[in-house]
């Protein structure tokens, strides 16, 4: 293994590390309006709210993330949507990663019993003020595990911008193998600074579900 | 349509789930100050009746007044909302299992509504707390969190939180069927206290004691019909239908 080597090219994946980062806060920002929006949809008292709502989900959920990226970013100037690779990976990994957290959402809503907004409606509440008093504070407390596991695979997923050459940790890679022909090396530098980034999410994720429990 | 002439009156409540109808024409009148205690078996509809007064469960047929006001009436689903939100706060309802807001302590579930609603400050929300979870002798724990009470607790938290936006009619949901034996009572007191103080109530319950000792009338329901209504003392004693008779027996046995 050349560790010299490694050394000498690391401070180029420590800048691409930073896109990694930066792609996936924006990402994640993305995919949670979405998964808002679509939760909401799908909990919706009207049918077609529900329907687009559900369809949304199957949509992206059912097809794979890189060929959504490839329709948005190669097949979008075709029908008058011109991005630059970064913003067309931001938006299709947004969207994508958005279904996911639909679910979760929808499912930590779902959760909490059905008692809850009955006795806060029986209190004389709307439909809206038992949502947001009741129902949420207690739904956000068990969407913030499984949500971090959300943002763990979309973290991941943002290795595939790389196929629309988006200079983040894996295109970095791949780029400097083509100069070193040392692929080991190279994967296994971008592989460290991966679980590196989602070793940290991971902590802050636990720590924010341990500070949001009830005592 | 005609003038409501009771503080409380269901005229034809009638529901039905697909083809299961678990309310057949049901009337019923009560009274301002009087309780009123309706027993039977579970599926006799009587969760069904009392969730119907508040519109929990609404009916597919008959009408529901309170003080002159009906509370199902028709209208778009916007004034509907409005209209039933403010009914809702003149109901209080009590539950089996509490349904105490989890994320909130005793104070917060009992002022939560009223600042919100009624647009108390948290001074005069404070007192308020103070006021009701004294009633029901919860004072002492009114920044626990309802994981830290027990169920009899619970239930009396609950019972202030209803307290608390001054309803004109109080709805009992199996209080405290959810209770392990030891707890009842401490529930009961404070049902019997309200009795006291003349709160119109209506009580839906498995615990004949009880209701012969605080209802002022007891129903008898059975598949979804009103089998036998009468004071506690008749009711009890000398029921005159062979449903009735049936149901108090089993009953009675059961319990002891």
């Amino acid at each position: 293994m050349d560790i010299d080597l490694m050394l000498k090219v690391y401070p180029f994946f420590l800048e691409a590390a930073w896109v990694t980062i930066l792609l996936s806060v924006l990402t994640a920002i993305l995919g949670l309006i979405c998964g808002t929006l679509g939760a909401a949809a799908r909990l919706s008292r009207f049918a077609v709210l529900r329907f687009l709502g559900a369809a949304y989900v199957s949509l992206f959920r059912g097809t794979p993330a890189l060929i959504q990226l490839f329709i948005l970013y190669f097949g979008g100037p075709q029908i008058g949507i011109q991005l630059d690779a970064f913003e067309a990976g931001v938006i299709g990994l947004g969207i994508n990663a958005g279904a996911y957290m639909t679910e979760t959402i929808r499912g930590a809503i779902i959760a909490i019993d059905k008692g809850q907004r009955e006795a806060a409606r029986t209190l004389g509440l709307s439909s809206w003020q038992a949502t947001y008093k009741v129902i949420l504070p207690q739904a956000a407390r068990l969407m913030v595990r499984p949500l971090g596991v959300n943002l763990n695979m979309l973290i991941k997923a943002t290795a595939l911008v790389a196929a629309i050459a988006v200079v983040e940790l894996t295109y970095t890679a791949q780029r400097y193998i083509g100069s070193t022909y040392k692929p080991f090396e190279m994967f296994l530098l971008a592989g460290v600074l991966y679980m590196i980034i989602i070793y940290v999410v991971g902590r802050g994720v636990a720590w924010l579900d341990r500070k949001v429990q009830i005592t | 349509m005609s003038e409501q002439t009771h503080f409380v009156e269901i005229r034809h409540a009638q529901k039905s789930f697909g083809s299961l109808e678990v309310l057949k024409d049901i009337s019923l009148n009560v009274e301002r100050g009087q309780i009123v205690g309706i027993i039977g078996s579970s599926g006799s509809g009587k969760s069904t009746l009392l969730r119907a007064i508040n519109d929990l469960d609404p009916l597919t047929g008959g009408e529901i007044w309170l003080d002159g006001v009906q509370v199902n009436k028709t209208l778009p689903h916007r004034q509907y909302e409005k209209h039933i939100n403010e009914m809702r706060q003149q109901v209080g309802m009590v539950f089996q299992h509490f349904n105490l807001f989890p994320h909130m302590t005793a104070r917060e579930n009992v002022t939560m509504a009223p600042k919100l609603l009624k647009g108390l400050s948290q001074a005069d929300a404070d007192k308020l707390a103070e006021e009701q979870l004294d009633k029901v002798g919860m004072l002492e724990r009114i920044d626990y969190y309802p994981s830290q009470l027990s169920g009899g607790q619970k239930q009396r938290v609950a019972i202030a939180r209803a307290l608390a936006m001054k309803p004109k009619l109080m709805l009992f949901d199996e209080a405290t069927s959810a209770l392990d034996p030891e707890l009842v009572e401490e529930v009961n007191m404070v049902m019997k206290k309200l009795a006291e103080e003349h709160m119109t109530m209506i009580i839906v319950t498995h615990e004949m004691d009880f209701a012969a000792s605080v209802c002022d009338r007891v129903l008898f329901m059975d598949k979804g019909v009103v089998v036998e209504e009468g004071p506690p003392s008749v009711l009890f004693k000398n029921p005159t239908q062979d449903r009735t008779r049936e149901f108090l027996r089993k009953h009675i046995e059961g319990a002891s």
